[in-house]
């Protein structure tokens, strides 16, 4: 994956750009937002039963660690949903502990809150916010039905499914109608919704959004009638 | 009695193990039970209070053990013994299961996985402490499966709870009957042999058509009229095709002309189960002239009416065919009947070949299997829930099954470790463990939940992820099948065709639920469809209208032909010995003189245009057409190796400068066009068609395609179930929240790039090997043409080409990059907008 090579977009009128790594960056505030990491999601299932890898924290910090290296950012943004349970950042291992704590030195660093981690992650520094605004753009969590131009938000974990003669895709999206924007999901673990889904009707009853899909060194912009249900 | 029973009840007086090798229709299944029968008689007069369980009969058809079940009460009386025959299976009540246990009956008759489940409960060593013998019926098919390595590990078990217990394994003529005596008793040592003689030799052709032969494609819808006539001259025809989609095809064709009413019937996989139980019953009851197939009806209860066979398009195998052909006539005095229908070219090279291997009575089954370790982690799980193990002890029983011989103590521990915290190198779920190991050494399970969840899992069986197709918007259309259609309901007419032709109804309101039911349908070809477009199913034109959670809503479609003729490629690949044989028939102008006259002018045409290889060459051939330039090699080694082979043959010329577009895989051969002049590259030796063939493209490249390779996701897919590393989602519980399921393409590449070495990316590889990616088979052939390339560079298409670029269109054509599709999609975003 190539990071920086993004596309611009307009929301709201404040010019950001769409990361391949699924980060938005907003250039006038120099600032990364990142949405739904869901550390520590391998451990939550483990500890139902289900023994995944114990490597997706390491993988998702790694990634975003890639994307913090090439914008250098002011501020960080987390877009909710950073933890999978209330509980995920005490399980957090010292080694990973340690390059979240890296990854904020020198920099304003804000944890949205999320329906997963409502609560500030235990023993780590960072704002915890359930809002912020940034120029016209309002960041939360959940998108909300009927809000504001300007709102950025995750929870959704858009993907798009694009049947073309060469066959069919699957893949981590934005989503933007111009107004507001929904960033793909982060974390290795964060699974998809396809954006043919009615929760992504409800949220743009008047325009059609485009899909700007994840390429593995590009964005991708296609329209929705480009993309299919599962 | 005849020989072979008897010879078969000396060897178990004897206390021998047992392996009887017969044709269908030779009293193979009540020979199994002879032995039980004799036993369960001399105990009856001194029999103690609750005899116990005495004979276990394991078949890899439900449908088989309750027939069989039935057919055991007969001899049962005459022998006046008052005995318990019983099933279980998996629609057995759960009150009846439970009394099984604790009571259980003198026969049991049940499947592999209900054996797992028993033995895998606390009771198990009460219940099987009586076993005396284990009857294994249809055993070819069951041991070159992972569902063979489970019955394969249940068997070595059993030996340890009932050490006196005997084994009658029952198998169709197979290439290398000692590997099944090793099979049954576990390696080395080898169970007894019995072979009975073979049935009349069978009455075997090739249908001659009259049509034109066709170039390529696999409906032979040119011979439907033939084989119409063919329906008719026979009392019942079982005719056998390759895929459901051509099972469609060929259903639906044969009602357009079906002007006599014949009752034609259809039954494949996706159907629903009740529909297959009526079809299957409408047969048993001599109601029906023709039933139209897929290997769904390769195993199963005799039919005595059925007297002819066709089998339509490839053979696929010597062995495969010689089964098939054993469905008519189970009169051993009588030959069968079989037809044999090509269609296409290719095909008849390969009808031939079958036919002169029948004849000859060669044999091509697959080599035994070496065990899978997901089945493994599954197994190891299972003898936790039953109780406590010591893992010396279970590493041992083990290696005592056929597949798991050569199994290493290292691998048995990495396996062991899988199953307790998952075995990663990052120990951090040690406080998570599914097994743990006490004090005593001895491993049990942490607690009950660990249980339930094996019981739900178990299984070797991972479906694809189906979609219920369901009927909405009912419209009643044209005329149907009239007389017949009151006589025999929906089971068999399929809808008249409309005539008028109209497009796919466009979608307009809000999709009612409700309708009917009309089977299932893979995720993945349903991934292939847009909502309008039409498809074959159930012998009818559908459109698919909407998928809503876990169903395909679809409505009867008013068009005449189905926009997307096919779903599913063929599930078996040409065997490696018919392969040979078409290799040979190619290179020898003698064996010409069973081919039809077109084919053979066919053949002709291309020595005199370009060439025909000597068996042992691979040959390649070049010519610019349209603006591309081909390359097309004729390996002979089956749709999934030619694949793989042109994925990594792309890899391979993206990198050498030759600009690859894209290619297309056939059974014989595989095409990739370029917009560089390969031919005139290899002729000034610019380019070396050698390197371009050599073997180390299953290094590197291999492992760089497998990174995204969706085949390889699919397959790791099922090791993860298997294994129970993740759980199986059952219909109606699936509706897929985000937070509760998790994606295994995720795991895999996380897993890909943290942990390569671990025991599930070992037993996806394993996988890899002989399933989607046929990577031995590849591998074998790349050794084998290694300065035997012959190039042949021509000014236009050749003869033998034609087929395959016909293929172009018809099958998926695989590209470079999966980001071109995106590419793609966004440049008609550009241009919509007018850029």
């Amino acid at each position: 994956m190539i990071i920086g090579n993004g596309q611009e977009i307009l929301i709201a009128g404040e010019t950001c750009v769409a990361d391949p790594s699924g980060a938005l960056w907003h250039i006038a505030t120099r600032s990364i937002i990142v949405s739904d990491l869901h550390l520590e999601k391998g451990s939550s299932f483990a500890r139902r039963g289900m023994l995944l890898p114990p490597y997706d924290t390491v993988a998702t910090l790694m990634h975003l660690r890639r994307v913090l290296d090439h914008y250098n950012p002011q501020r960080v943004i987390a877009l909710g949903d950073s933890f999978h349970d209330a509980q995920a950042a005490e399980r957090l291992a010292d080694a990973e502990r340690k390059k979240i704590v890296d990854m904020q030195q020198d920099r304003t660093w804000v944890w949205i809150s999320g329906n997963h981690d409502p609560a500030p992650p235990h023993g780590l520094a960072g704002e915890m916010m359930d809002e912020l605004r940034i120029g016209a753009l309002i960041l939360r969590h959940e998108p909300q039905s009927g809000a504001a131009e300007g709102e950025v938000a995750g929870h959704l974990h858009p993907v798009a499914r694009v049947v073309t003669k060469r066959g069919s895709l699957r893949r981590r999206c934005f989503v933007s109608d111009g107004a507001r924007c929904i960033l793909p999901a982060f974390g290795a673990y964060a699974g998809g919704l396809n954006l043919r889904d009615r929760a992504f009707a409800l949220l743009f009853p008047d325009r059609t959004p485009q899909a700007h899909v994840l390429g593995r060194d590009r964005i991708y912009s296609v329209a929705l009638e480009q993309c299919y249900a599962d | 009695m005849r020989d072979h029973q008897l010879e078969l009840l000396r060897h178990a007086h004897e206390g021998q193990d047992v392996l009887l090798i017969a044709p269908t229709g030779a009293g193979k299944t009540l020979a199994g039970f002879l032995p039980s029968l004799i036993e369960l008689s001399a105990q009856k007069s001194n029999a103690p209070e609750g005899p116990g369980l005495h004979t276990l009969y394991i078949s890899p058809l439900k449908a088989l053990a309750v027939d069989v079940a039935r057919n055991l009460e007969i001899p049962a009386q005459e022998m006046k013994l008052s005995l318990r025959i019983e099933t279980r299976t998996g629609d057995t009540s759960a009150s009846k299961r439970q009394r099984q246990r604790r009571d259980p009956p003198q026969i049991l008759l049940t499947t592999p996985e209900q054996l797992a489940l028993l033995l895998a409960s606390p009771d198990s060593l009460t219940l099987f402490s009586s076993l005396r013998r284990v009857v294994l019926d249809e055993l070819h098919a069951l041991v070159t499966s992972k569902r063979g390595d489970l019955l394969a590990l249940g068997l070595a078990h059993l030996r340890t709870l009932a050490p006196a217990m005997r084994v009658t394994g029952l198998s169709a003529t197979v290439r290398e009957p000692d590997e099944l005596r090793r099979w049954i008793v576990g390696s080395p040592a080898k169970s007894g042999l019995v072979i009975a003689p073979p049935g009349a030799a069978a009455d075997l052709s090739m249908l001659d058509t009259r049509e034109r032969l066709p170039w390529s494609g696999h409906g032979g819808t040119h011979a439907v009229r033939e084989v119409y006539e063919r329906i008719k001259g026979a009392s019942t025809t079982l005719i056998f095709v390759n895929t459901r989609a051509q099972a469609e095809a060929i259903f639906q064709q044969l009602w357009r002309i079906n002007d006599d009413n014949l009752s034609i019937a259809l039954h494949h996989g996706s159907l629903d189960a009740s529909q297959r139980r009526r079809v299957e019953e409408a047969m048993a009851q001599g109601k029906l002239r023709a039933v139209v197939c897929t290997s769904t009806l390769d195993l199963g209860i005799d039919w005595g009416a059925v007297d002819l066979v066709i089998n339509m398009g490839a053979p696929k195998g010597a062995s495969r065919l010689a089964q098939r052909i054993g469905r008519a006539n189970h009169r051993l005095d009588e030959p069968s009947r079989a037809l044999l229908v090509p269609s296409n070219r290719f095909e008849v090279l390969e009808c031939v070949a079958a036919i002169e291997a029948a004849r000859e009575g060669a044999q091509d089954t697959p080599p035994a299997r070496s065990g899978a370790l997901d089945v493994l982690c599954q197994h190891i799980l299972g003898m936790a829930c039953a109780a406590p193990f010591d893992a010396e002890k279970l590493f041992d029983e083990v290696r005592s099954a056929a597949p798991y011989a050569d199994l290493a103590r290292a691998t048995f521990d990495a396996a062991l470790g899988f199953v307790a915290t998952g075995g990663y190198a990052l120990k951090t779920y040690d406080r998570f463990a599914k097994i743990k190991r006490n004090k005593d050494g001895l491993w049990r399970v942490a607690n009950g939940n660990v249980a339930q969840s094996y019981r739900m899992n178990v299984g070797t069986i991972v479906e694809s992820e189906v979609l219920k197709v369901r009927l909405v918007h009912g419209r009643p259309s044209a005329p149907r099948g009239g007389a017949t259609q009151t006589r025999f309901g929906t089971l068999y007419a399929p809808t008249k065709l409309a005539s008028g032709k109209s497009g796919p109804s466009a979608y307009t309101g809000p999709l009612r639920r409700g309708g009917r039911v009309l089977g299932e349908i893979e995720e993945y070809f349903l991934e292939t469809l847009a909502p309008g477009d039409t498809f074959l199913f159930g012998g009818e034109i559908l459109a698919l209208q909407g998928i809503v959670e876990n169903e395909a809503l679809v409505s009867r479609a008013r068009s005449d032909e189905p926009k997307v003729p096919s779903y599913a490629g063929g599930k078996f690949p040409l065997s490696t010995y018919l392969a040979d044989r078409v290799r040979y028939i190619l290179a020898h102008r003698g064996a010409w003189k069973n081919l039809p006259e077109q084919v053979q002018d066919w053949l002709n045409l291309q020595r005199a245009r370009s060439r025909l290889p000597r068996a042992g060459d691979l040959l390649v051939e070049t010519f610019p057409r349209a603006g591309r330039h081909y390359l097309v090699a004729y390996p002979f080694e089956g749709r999934l190796a030619h694949q793989t082979l042109g994925m990594l043959l792309t890899r391979r010329m993206e990198r050498m400068g030759l600009k690859p577009q894209g290619f297309v895989a056939s059974e014989y051969a595989l095409a990739v066009w370029s917009l560089s002049d390969i031919g005139t590259r290899i002729e000034k030796n610019l380019v070396s068609l050698q390197e371009l063939f050599a073997q180390d493209m299953l290094g590197d490249d291999l492992e760089e395609w497998l990174q995204e390779s969706a085949l390889m996701k699919r397959t790791f897919r099922q090791c993860a179930v298997i294994s129970g590393l993740i759980e199986r989602r059952f219909p109606g519980k699936q509706k897929s929240g985000k937070q509760v399921t998790i994606s295994t393409d995720l795991v895999y590449d996380v897993l890909r790039r943290h942990e390569p070495d671990h025991i599930l990316l070992q037993a996806a590889r394993d996988d890899a090997a002989t399933g989607l990616l046929d990577l031995a088979r590849l591998a074998d052939m790349l050794a084998r043409v290694q300065g035997h390339i012959i190039h042949k560079d021509l000014e236009r298409v050749s003869p033998l080409a034609v087929p395959i670029l016909l293929e172009i269109g018809r099958e998926p054509v695989y590209g470079q990059a999966q980001d071109e599709i995106l590419a793609e999609a966004a440049a008609m975003l550009v241009e919509e907008a007018g850029a």
